[in-house]
């Protein structure tokens, strides 16, 4: 099916199987819908309003930091029996389920969930996921693990060991209040995240080797399927062993299991209960959870990386600077990222060789990047960019993604990250890179591919608006975080005004969460944004963005099925443009020699 | 301290100026980076607006461009690497006359144990101009010690000896924090670290009363009856004299080098090693001996003297290394 003449037609039985679909009801059509587009929208809408409640729990963390026991506005009266203070268990509380909702339930799921399941059979040209069933289940997988994650909260006041769930913390209930039955809740609902995760990765491979439209090479593809498929591979990789390491966590949590003691050793007397029996190791879990959690980064980032591509190409009418480059860079991080796992455990107790060892992996790991910053610039240049919001949003991506990724430098060298290790430095890193890079490319995704979700558009000015307080919203709270960290403020402190070394640092977190709550108040113009627009957005044409992707010669929003007829490929998505052209742009599916600037054509079923 | 802020934290020890070097060095590439790459965005981004008349035709495709920009950032890394590499490795490598002092942290205080038997709670007293080099362990979950001056920091396990050392170069009290996320109460994990000269120190450490390790060790050694088994001769445990930094051979066939952590299990979880030609018969130790006491114990042991091998019958004042814990 990849080579390129039009009389290959191996689809052709695929498109009569929906040639004649019956009209499914509410139930079929809505909730459990095996349709891709349906999932991915079901998904983009779970995590944006998972983006909602992560958020809110963020700005309790941030509330804390910067009025320490001050009763907190509107959610205050909720805890009226502490006088609406935040206790120092509920702020580890929060600050724990923050970090699990956003990446487990927004930052993952956005991305291979949402945009995976929306985008890869639309951009190669298939009717569908190839297994569409397992699509569906890896959508309602998601729905134990939220439910398991809620039923953690009864347990105490929620689990409270971090995201990372570090032994002996995460290993013994009596190491803190979250660690009984909400620490186990915890688990099992990161095992079914995991589960669903697996499904999409699975499902993603298979489409996207075995269903392009005929003409479809693999380096016709846009670097977005590109970035998926990197990103199914690595999930597929790293995902098991992350499930296992929680398995294990699990056997060596209940008493009433198999008594297993991986991570815990002998001999500990835990606020004073009986001492431990055991010969684990606690370093073992932390091996194993960043041999997951470090390509995670990777998954969490390389589908906004391709998405982004696509973007700044079609919005600056220019292709892509060297696509080749982009494709190899981005399996170049992905292979890198299963070596560099260590350098989140310089001070751990670990072999210091080893620590050399990650060092230089970890440096090594700023190349492919500064490769791909560089070509996002080479497209700009020359270019036609247009400043609307898909634009600026994309704009702020690759300029973000450069503080985040250079900020990772500072701990891959490792005298440098012994002195910021688990100190704000760390939390400013990672959201620049998380929140920086990655929601700001999804920003900028909702508002490209919302035409074709939807066959209305999203208000650019409210999308502008949108940008510009979240922007400044953005680095009026994580940038002083630098700072914080390098003046020695050590993350997940309930009150770190209990100490006198870091009480000049009040004023500057009480900036950030002044920004943070500004933030947070931009995302409903967001939500309002969808929402009107799902309904009151202005109708748009198949091909809003004049872009050449195959997803813009489906319909808006595509039926069941996608295309009228099977598509076929003549070239690759980035001929912006091209002087042999008299428009524009000139779309994947175009005859060469047709008549130049005529209707999208379809080739004959 | 006066609560006006300070961008950058004080250094008070030998490796603090050569980590706060290499870090600035970093600020410096990435500051040039940060700047050229949103500099250039902005400049192609409104240069070439849609409407603009600006030349446009496609950039040019220089060799040496597109070289510079692999070489020079492959380059730089390497600079980075060799440097970190050099910082990194003095600050693993303990001097070996440095003075060994432990800590035990626990939910959530620390204790530290002097050699000359001095104990103290959330303060840490130490010499200007010595190295210092601390042996650590936890009792219940992890922490991690953490003295911003000195630009240090090492987890604190449990049941695994981790080391850190450092060598204060200024007088003066300064912060200790836990770092590693501990429990509820993680932030009031509170310390001191209090650098003294060393006519100070000397003056203090004779103000602070305990027996040494060594000798506080002998009695817990002889209150637990350990003697009882490991006699000298015909014992049902094995002989303990000189047993320190031995290689002990086991049942199993194998054989282990009879280092801190060796001993420690044995104490803890004598089950783990089953010395040749001995049956598992030793009870554990655990819930009777916390931590500090097997620290003490250990010392006791070391003092030992026996038909082994020389390496083992220092009495603890900084030569008596063995190839104990990984760091």
């Amino acid at each position: 099916m990849s080579t390129i003449s039009p009389t290959v037609d191996t689809h052709a039985g695929h498109g009569d199987d929906h040639g004649h679909h019956h009209d499914p009801g509410f139930v079929r059509k809505y909730l459990f819908s095996t349709d891709h587009k349906v999932i991915g929208i079901q998904f983009l809408i779970t995590t944006l309003l998972m983006l909602m409640v992560g958020g809110a729990l963020a700005l309790g963390v941030r509330w804390q930091l910067a009025f320490p026991w001050e009763s907190m506005p509107f959610f205050g009266p909720l805890f009226a029996s502490q006088g609406g203070q935040i206790s120092p268990e509920f702020y580890t509380m929060l600050f724990t389920m923050h970090a699990t909702v956003m990446i487990f339930l927004v930052i993952i799921p956005i991305l291979a969930g949402a945009f995976g399941n929306f985008l890869i059979p639309l951009m190669i040209g298939a009717d569908d996921m190839a297994f569409p069933t397992l699509n569906m289940l890896s959508y309602w997988f998601m729905w134990p693990a939220i439910l398991f994650f809620g039923l953690s909260f009864l347990f105490g006041g929620g689990p409270a060991a971090g995201w990372t769930s570090y032994p002996v913390l995460a290993a013994l209930a009596e190491a803190a209040p979250g660690s009984g039955g909400a620490q186990t809740c915890w688990l099992i609902a990161v095992t079914f995240i995991g589960v669903s995760s697996m499904m999409g990765s699975v499902n993603y491979m298979t489409t996207i080797i075995n269903m392009r439209a005929p003409g479809m090479t693999l380096f016709r593809m846009p670097l977005t399927i590109w970035s998926m498929f990197i990103t199914a591979i690595l999930q597929a990789f790293a995902l098991p062993v992350l499930t296992a390491a929680g398995f294990m966590l699990v056997f060596d949590r209940l008493p009433w299991s198999v008594h297993s003691t991986f991570f815990v050793p002998s001999g500990l007397v835990v606020n004073n209960a009986e001492p431990t029996v055991g010969g684990g190791q606690p370093l073992l879990w932390q091996h194993l959870f960043w041999f997951y959690s470090h390509p995670a980064v990777y998954i969490m980032l390389l589908p906004a990386m391709g998405m982004v591509s696509d973007m700044l190409a079609c919005m600056s009418r220019k292709p892509i600077f060297g696509y080749k480059p982009m494709v190899y860079s981005m399996a170049a991080i992905a292979g890198l990222g299963f070596i560099v796992w260590g350098h989140h455990m310089f001070t751990s107790g670990m072999n210091p060789a080893l620590g050399m060892t990650f060092m230089i992996s970890t440096i090594m790991i700023a190349l492919p990047s500064a490769v791909k910053v560089f070509n996002w610039i080479g497209t700009i240049w020359g270019g036609r960019p247009q400043f609307n919001a898909v634009f600026l949003n994309c704009v702020a991506f690759v300029s973000l993604f450069i503080v985040g990724g250079l900020s990772g430098i500072f701990m891959a060298a490792v005298p440098v990250d012994i002195y910021i290790h688990d100190t704000y430095f760390i939390v400013a890193h990672f959201h620049y890179v998380l929140f920086g890079a990655t929601l700001f490319g999804v920003f900028g995704a909702i508002q490209f591919w919302f035409p074709k979700m939807f066959g209305r558009t999203m208000s650019d000015t409210i999308g502008k608006w949108h940008f510009v307080l979240t922007f400044i919203g953005f680095n009026g709270t994580f940038f002083p975080m630098h700072l914080l960290g390098v003046a020695g403020m050590p993350r997940r402190y309930a009150d770190p005004y209990l100490h006198p070394y870091l009480e000049h640092l009040l004023p500057m977190n009480q900036l950030m969460t002044i920004s943070a709550i500004l933030m947070g108040f931009a995302q409903f113009l967001l939500l309002f944004n969808f929402l009107y627009s799902m309904r009151f957005g202005e109708k748009c044409s198949r091909n809003p963005w004049n872009a050449n992707g195959l997803e813009w010669v489906a319909p808006s929003p595509p039926p069941h099925g996608n295309f009228e007829s099977v598509p076929v490929v003549y070239r690759g998505p980035y001929e912006y443009s091209h002087p042999d052209h008299s428009d524009d742009y000139w779309l994947q599916t175009e005859p060469p020699g047709a008549q130049p600037g005529a209707k999208p054509q379809a080739a004959p079923a | 301290m006066d609560s006006t802020f300070q961008l950058f934290p004080e250094s008070a020890s030998q490796i603090a100026d050569r980590v706060d070097a290499l870090y600035l060095f970093l600020v410096a590439v990435a500051l040039f980076f940060t700047f050229l790459i949103c500099v250039l965005i902005l400049y192609f981004g409104v240069k070439y607006r849609r409407g603009s008349l600006a030349e446009r035709g496609n950039p040019p495709r220089s060799n040496l461009l597109e070289l510079a920009w692999a070489v020079v950032p492959f380059l730089l890394s390497m600079v980075m690497f060799v440097w970190g590499a050099d910082v990194f490795y003095d600050i693993k490598t303990p001097p070996a006359d440095a003075l060994q002092i432990d800590v035990v942290g626990k939910q959530w205080m620390w204790k530290v144990h002097h050699p000359g038997g001095q104990s103290e709670i959330n303060q840490l007293h130490v010499p200007l101009g010595r190295p210092v080099r601390l042996r650590m362990v936890s009792e219940d979950v992890i922490h991690s010690f953490y003295i911003p001056a000195f630009r240090v920091k090492q987890d604190v396990l449990p049941g695994y000896y981790t080391q850190m050392w450092f060598q204060p170069d200024r007088a003066g009290t300064y912060h200790l924090f836990c770092a590693e996320y501990c429990g509820t109460e993680h932030a009031q994990m509170i310390g001191s670290v209090i650098v003294l000269e060393q006519d100070a120190f000397a003056d203090w450490l004779s103000g602070e009363t305990g027996d040494p390790p060594e000798v506080a060790g002998a009695r817990l050694f002889e209150r637990h009856r350990c003697g009882s088994c490991h006699k000298a001769q015909g014992g049902s445990g094995p002989s303990l004299a000189g047993v320190f930094g031995r290689r002990v051979p086991l049942k199993s066939g194998e054989s282990i080098v009879a280092d801190e952590q060796y001993l420690r299990s044995s104490i803890l979880n004598p089950q783990q090693h089953i010395v040749a030609g001995f049956q598992p018969l030793m009870p554990s130790y655990q819930g009777q001996l916390n931590e500090s006491d097997v620290l003490k114990i250990i010392a006791y042991m070391k003092t030992l003297e026996g038909n082994a091998s020389a390496s083992g019958e220092d009495t603890g004042d900084g030569n008596d290394q063995p190839p104990e814990t990984e760091n």
